[in-house]
Order: structure tokens, then C-alpha cells, then sequence
């Protein structure tokens, strides 16, 4: 059944990379995409789909799968509904970096932001859970809550600040505060894709021990499981996971916090199966809403996350209202 | 001597404590902010002394300098004042009825309401209704954000903490929905809206802001004064405050709206300048002790003399660029509200 309803669900992932393809100011007929892998000759179409719409499905892919993983690892390790890379302050922390070592530092060259990238997350991301985690009762919701979302609101501000006083092109401006797939090239994603591949599969591993640790770290340990290192060995993904995509796509919000509840709500609480389907239906939610992005504003676009964002509101809200933890 | 006195008038219906500890701190803290907007103004490209600022303050120093501190600098430290003090009540209030010392307009999405609104305006009415109208429209922005706040958070009445948690989401929706708008729309005001969103005091002036702001703020300040002993009472908490006889919920709305209406005001003009009505009230509260009567006035003062300061810092320290106000207000307090998140750790 779980088999089934994954293979389903990669069908509408192939569909949707299709769409994203063929569909947008220029539609492209099927068997033009065909010939421009076989037989490239240069023409126009052609051009737009490797230079543009191919980079664009994949990097969407790539990012949606990411953060719906990571978001679903943070909601287990930190034991709370509302986790996830967005509203932990994780992926405005990355983008932070980005800025000031591209921009201040002089950094450059896609290898060394990707890492830069993931120096930001894993600060951002432990200052968040230090805070979240201290007081007596622990980690509660509300504290990891509000410390995510005041860093995000503080490296949100400084970005907004450097580069409005840099003079950027404010297109260039955008995607550092929201996220956007649009616009980028393969070797980008060529720079990111394996930190990536190896964070999925390190949570994929960890999958078990995670139905472990999802009843309480009491009950976990009790199974003898050693939980600091699981926990650790999850937040190492989840930084993998959270700073390629962002290095790649900027701060995408609230993939991370959609899926993982979705799955739950589609399959139960078994994270073997929870993570291999949140990778699957975040690229799907990804690739989907920036090929919706395409429509709003033709022919100009909106950068998906803008999308994702007012996608992903009213579920944040329908689980803080729910969320008896989370009062 | 006693430590306070009353005022009282006749028929009972108004009445307010002011300690003297208060009138000592206010006074102290009225005397520094009349120092730092002179300093401010004096301070820019071109440096006028602090004399002379006072002498042009009465017409009497050279026609250059005149016209400086006059016409350019002085209605931008004016705004700050107004701004500053506005923000910072619109906080106290909200911390006091929501109960939350981490409550402030900005982190709860009325910010980020008023500033769709004023995106709205930008994009809709730009060169057709006047920019008198802004305001009107970040508060009206404001207002309808808070309302759907307060819906959605509503559940047997409304739970402060579901009310920030749930800010929290709605205001990063808005945030969104300002940048579409922001990028459907011509390259121009692109640039416009988005150093507004970052909130920016620069380039005022007397008839088109210090004017359109200057009405708002004489009302609702006083105002909010009166009501200094209902904050009080909602401070105790649900259970406490209705056994006094309070209509809580009835107040709480009055008091979130006259909160929503200040911040709403000063942001249509400055944008969403952030932090400083999360900072100002605990400032407030270190001086003069938790009675509202007393943390409004002081914190009003202080909200004026942080944002001045940041403006200061913000278009002197990086000279010749011009940081906008709100980058460097966020910059602070946000680790500001993260040392606050520490020494409430036990509460939440």
C-alpha cells in the first residue's frame, strides 16, 4: 500500500517536472524537449529548455526534497510541530551568510558559498536550539518558536539592510530573502547536489531510530538507544540538507513545515516511511508551486518562495490552533 | 512625603497615579532626548554646533544654517521623536495585555499589516490620490491584520500565546503577499516599497509627514493614558482580572486597538521600523517599576530617544550611504529580544 502510494506519488513528481518543462511564457511542445537532448540544434526552444527550464525543474526538485527532509528531522528532534528550516531561523541564517561572505568578505566561486552556507545554518540553527533549550522545563515550542523566529527576523533585516545600502539590482535582492529557483544554472546545483545526496541518505538511514526517538528520549533511551548521537547525527543532515538548498535557492519558507504533516496525515508516524515520502511530495510541492508562480504575475514571475509562503500559511496556523503542545 | 500622588476628577470616572519617581525619571529622560535631537541635528555632512542649532531653533543664525536645520534636518528628528515614542507605547500596551514580554507590533504581524498597506497604496494610488491618504491605509492595514489575528486565534477567547505563535505564521504570509505585489508591479516603486518594508525615516517633511503623523499621535497618546489602569488590571491575568468586575475581552480589544492604531500611524510614515516597541517598554519597566501609568510616559520617551540614536548611527556611520533606520533598530534588538527569550526561559 505504502509501496503504491510512493509510486504514485513519483508519477506526479515525472508529470509535474514535465510541466515544468514545457509549460510557461513560451509553451513547448513534448517532442521538441525530446530533440533538444538528442538532436540540439541551437534554436531558441531548445535553448530555453536546457539553459533555463531544465536547471529550474531539477533545482526545484533538489530544494523541495531537502527542506520537506530536513523539516521533518527537525520536527523530531526538536519534538515540535512547527519546526522546521523557515520559522527555525535556519535558512535566513545561511542566506546571511551568503550575502556578507559574497559581498563583504569577497568570496566567491560556488564550492566555498555552498560551505559558507552551511556554516550559517549550523550557527543560526544551534543558537536557536540553545535557547530553545534552556529553562527548566526544557524545549518547549513556544521558546524554539520565538528564538527561531527573532533570529530569522534579524539576519531577514540585516540582509534586507546590506543590500538595499550595496545597491543591488533589487531582483538580486529578492531571491536572498525569499527564495526563487529561476534563474540559476546546472553547475550550481552540480556544486550543491552531493552534500545534499549525502544528507538524504544519512536520514534516510536514520529513519528507525527516529520511531525511536519520536515517543521521548526517555522511552528511547530505555530501547537503548543512544540519543545525543542520533540527535546529532540528524542535525548534521538537517544543515546538509537546509544549507545546500539555500545555496542553491535561497531561504524557500514553509516546504519544511508543510509536508512532514501532510505524510503524517497520509501514512502514520512510521519516519521510514515519513522521510522517503516527504522527499518525494516536497519536490512535487516545489516543482508544482514554481510552475504556479509562472501564471500570477505573466510575464513576469514570482519567485516561489513567495508562493510556498502563502501556501504553507494556513497550515502553520490550522497546526498552531490544533497543536496541543504548542499552547 | 509620600511616594506618590493622585490625580482624581470629580465624578471618579478618570483617575491616575503618578509616583515621583516617575516625574524624576521622565523629567531626566525628556532632558536627554532634548540633548540627542539637538546633537542629531547638528550632526551630517555638514556639522552645525549644538549652539547654533539652538540659535536657529529661534530664526537667529545664518540664512545656510537656517535653512539646514529648518527645512532638512529638523522634520526627519521631529518624525524620529514621534515615530520612537508612538512604536514604543503601541509595545508596552501589547506586552501588557497580552501578558508576554516578548510581545511587540512587529513580532506579532502588525507591522507587517500596516506595511501592506501602505504597498497597497503605493502600487494602487501612486499619482492619482494624494500620499496624505497613506496612513489611512497602513492603519487600515493594521487593522485588518489584527482582526484576522484575533480570529484565528480566537478559541474560547483569545490565548496570548496562540496569538503570537499564530502572528508569527500570518505575518510571514503577508510579508510574501507585499513581495508579489512589490514584483508585479513597475520597477520604480519596486525600490520605493522595499526601503519602506525595511523602514526608513529619510527625507521628511513638515507638511507631508511631521503634519499627517503629528494629529494621530496628540490623540492617541493621551488617550492610551486613560486607559493606564485597565492595562493594570489586564496584566493580572484572565482569572484575576475578571473577579475585579473587568470586562477582559472588551478591554483587551479597546486596548489592542488603540495599540494597532499607533503603531499603524508611525509606521505608514517611517515603514516598518522593528524592535523598538519590544525594547522601549522593558527599558521602561527597569526605571520606573511595572505601573502602566508610569511605564507609558517613560516609555514613550525612550522609544524616542532609541530611534533617534539609530538614525543617527544609521546615516552617519556609513557615510555616504544612508542605512535605513529599521536595519539598525533590528540589528539591536533582536539579540535584545533573544537575551529577553533567556531570562524568561522558565516561563514558557
Amino acid at each position: 500500500m505504502r509501496v503504491l502510494g510512493l509510486l504514485i506519488s513519483l508519477l506526479a513528481l515525472t508529470a509535474a517536472v514535465i510541466g515544468s518543462i514545457t509549460l510557461g511564457v513560451t509553451n513547448i511542445p513534448l517532442h521538441q524537449v525530446w530533440e533538444s537532448f538528442t538532436h540540439f540544434n541551437g534554436s531558441n526552444e531548445h535553448l530555453i529548455i536546457l539553459t533555463a527550464r531544465l536547471p529550474r525543474a531539477l533545482i526545484a526538485l533538489a530544494a523541495g526534497a531537502s527542506l520537506a527532509v530536513s523539516g521533518a528531522l527537525m520536527q523530531v528532534i526538536t519534538r515540535n510541530p512547527i519546526a522546521s528550516p523557515s520559522t527555525l531561523g535556519v535558512n535566513s541564517g545561511a542566506a546571511f551568510f551568503i550575502i556578507i561572505s559574497a559581498g563583504w568578505l569577497g568570496i566567491s566561486g560556488f564550492q566555498s558559498l555552498t560551505w559558507v552556507a552551511m556554516i550559517g545554518a549550523a550557527v543560526s540553527g544551534g543558537i536557536v536550539f540553545f535557547l530553545g533549550s534552556i529553562g527548566r522545563d526544557g524545549m518547549t515550542p513556544v521558546k524554539i518558536t520565538l528564538a527561531g523566529a527573532s533570529m530569522a527576523a534579524f539576519f531577514h533585516s540585516l540582509t534586507q539592510g546590506l543590500m538595499l545600502s550595496d545597491g543591488k539590482m533589487f531582483d538580486q535582492v529578492l531571491i536572498w530573502l525569499v527564495g526563487s529557483v529561476a534563474g540559476r544554472d546546472l553547475n550550481q546545483l552540480a556544486a550543491v547536489w552531493p552534500y545534499m545526496a549525502v544528507g538524504m541518505l544519512a536520514a534516510l538511514l536514520l529513519g528507525r531510530h527516529l520511531n525511536a526517538l519520536s515517543m521521548g528520549d526517555d522511552i528511547a533511551q530505555s530501547l537503548g538507544q543512544k540519543t545525543a548521537v542520533i540527535k546529532l547525527l540528524a542535525a548534521a543532515a538537517v544543515i546538509l540538507l537546509a544549507g545546500g538548498s539555500v545555496a542553491v535557492a535561497g531561504p524557500i519558507a514553509f516546504v519544511g513545515i508543510i509536508i512532514p504533516h501532510i505524510v503524517r496525515y497520509l501514512i502514520g508516524n512510521d519516519y521510514r516511511w515519513i522521510l522517503p515520502y516527504s522527499a518525494v511530495l516536497g519536490a512535487l510541492l516545489l516543482v508544482t508551486a514554481d510552475l504556479g508562480s509562472r501564471y500570477i504575475a505573466m510575464p513576469k514571475e514570482v519567485p516561489v518562495g513567495v508562493m510556498t509562503a502563502i501556501i504553507g500559511v494556513p497550515f502553520f496556523v490550522y497546526i498552531a490552533r490544533k497543536g496541543r503542545r504548542a499552547q | 512625603m509620600s511616594k506618590h500622588r493622585i490625580f482624581r476628577s470629580r465624578n471618579a470616572k478618570v483617575s491616575f497615579m503618578l509616583e515621583h519617581r516617575t516625574l524624576w525619571v521622565c523629567l531626566i529622560l525628556a532632558v536627554l532626548c532634548f540633548a540627542v535631537m539637538v546633537i542629531s541635528t547638528g550632526t551630517g555632512s555638514q556639522f552645525i554646533s549644538p549652539l547654533h542649532v539652538m540659535k536657529a531653533l529661534f530664526g537667529d543664525a545664518p540664512p545656510m544654517e537656517q535653512v539646514i536645520v529648518m527645512q532638512l534636518r529638523l522634520p526627519r528628528i521631529i518624525i524620529a521623536v514621534l515615530i520612537g515614542a508612538s512604536l514604543a507605547v503601541a509595545g508596552a500596551i501589547l506586552q501588557g495585555v497580552i501578558r508576554n514580554p516578548l510581545a511587540s507590533p512587529d513580532v506579532i504581524g502588525i507591522t507587517e499589516g500596516a506595511s501592506l498597506g501602505a504597498v497597497l497604496f503605493i502600487f494602487i494610488f501612486t499619482g492619482t490620490v494624494s500620499i496624505h491618504w497613506m496612513p489611512l491605509f497602513a492603519i487600515l492595514g493594521a487593522f485588518f491584520i489584527t482582526g484576522l489575528l484575533y480570529v484565528l486565534a480566537w478559541k474560547n477567547g483569545v490565548s496570548p500565546l496562540r496569538l503570537v505563535l499564530i502572528g508569527i505564521g500570518v505575518s510571514a504570509a503577508i510579508k510574501s503577499i507585499s513581495y508579489m505585489l512589490i514584483i508585479s508591479g513597475p520597477l520604480q516603486l519596486a525600490d520605493r516599497s522595499l526601503t519602506f518594508m525595511a523602514g526608513s525615516i529619510y527625507g521628511m517633511s513638515w507638511d507631508k509627514d511631521v503634519l499627517t503623523l503629528l494629529p494621530w499621535v496628540a490623540v492617541l497618546l493621551p488617550l492610551t493614558w486613560l486607559q493606564a489602569r485597565n492595562v493594570n488590571i489586564q496584566a493580572l491575568g484572565d482569572d484575576v482580572a475578571s473577579s475585579t468586575g473587568a470586562q477582559v475581552q472588551k478591554q483587551r480589544l479597546i486596548l489592542i486597538g488603540l495599540s494597532v492604531a499607533l503603531a499603524g500611524a508611525a509606521i505608514s510614515i517611517g515603514g516598518a521600523i522593528a524592535f523598538i516597541g519590544l525594547m522601549a517598554p522593558h527599558m521602561a519597566r527597569r526605571l520606573v517599576g511595572p505601573s502602566f501609568g508610569s511605564v507609558l510616559p517613560v516609555s514613550a520617551l525612550i522609544g524616542a530617544i532609541l530611534l533617534l540614536v539609530a538614525d543617527l548611527v544609521a546615516r552617519t556611520a556609513f557615510l555616504p550611504r544612508d542605512v535605513p533606520a529599521g536595519v539598525f533598530t533590528a540589528a539591536i534588538g533582536a539579540p535584545f529580544f533573544l537575551y529577553l527569550l533567556y531570562r524568561n526561559r522558565n516561563r514558557f
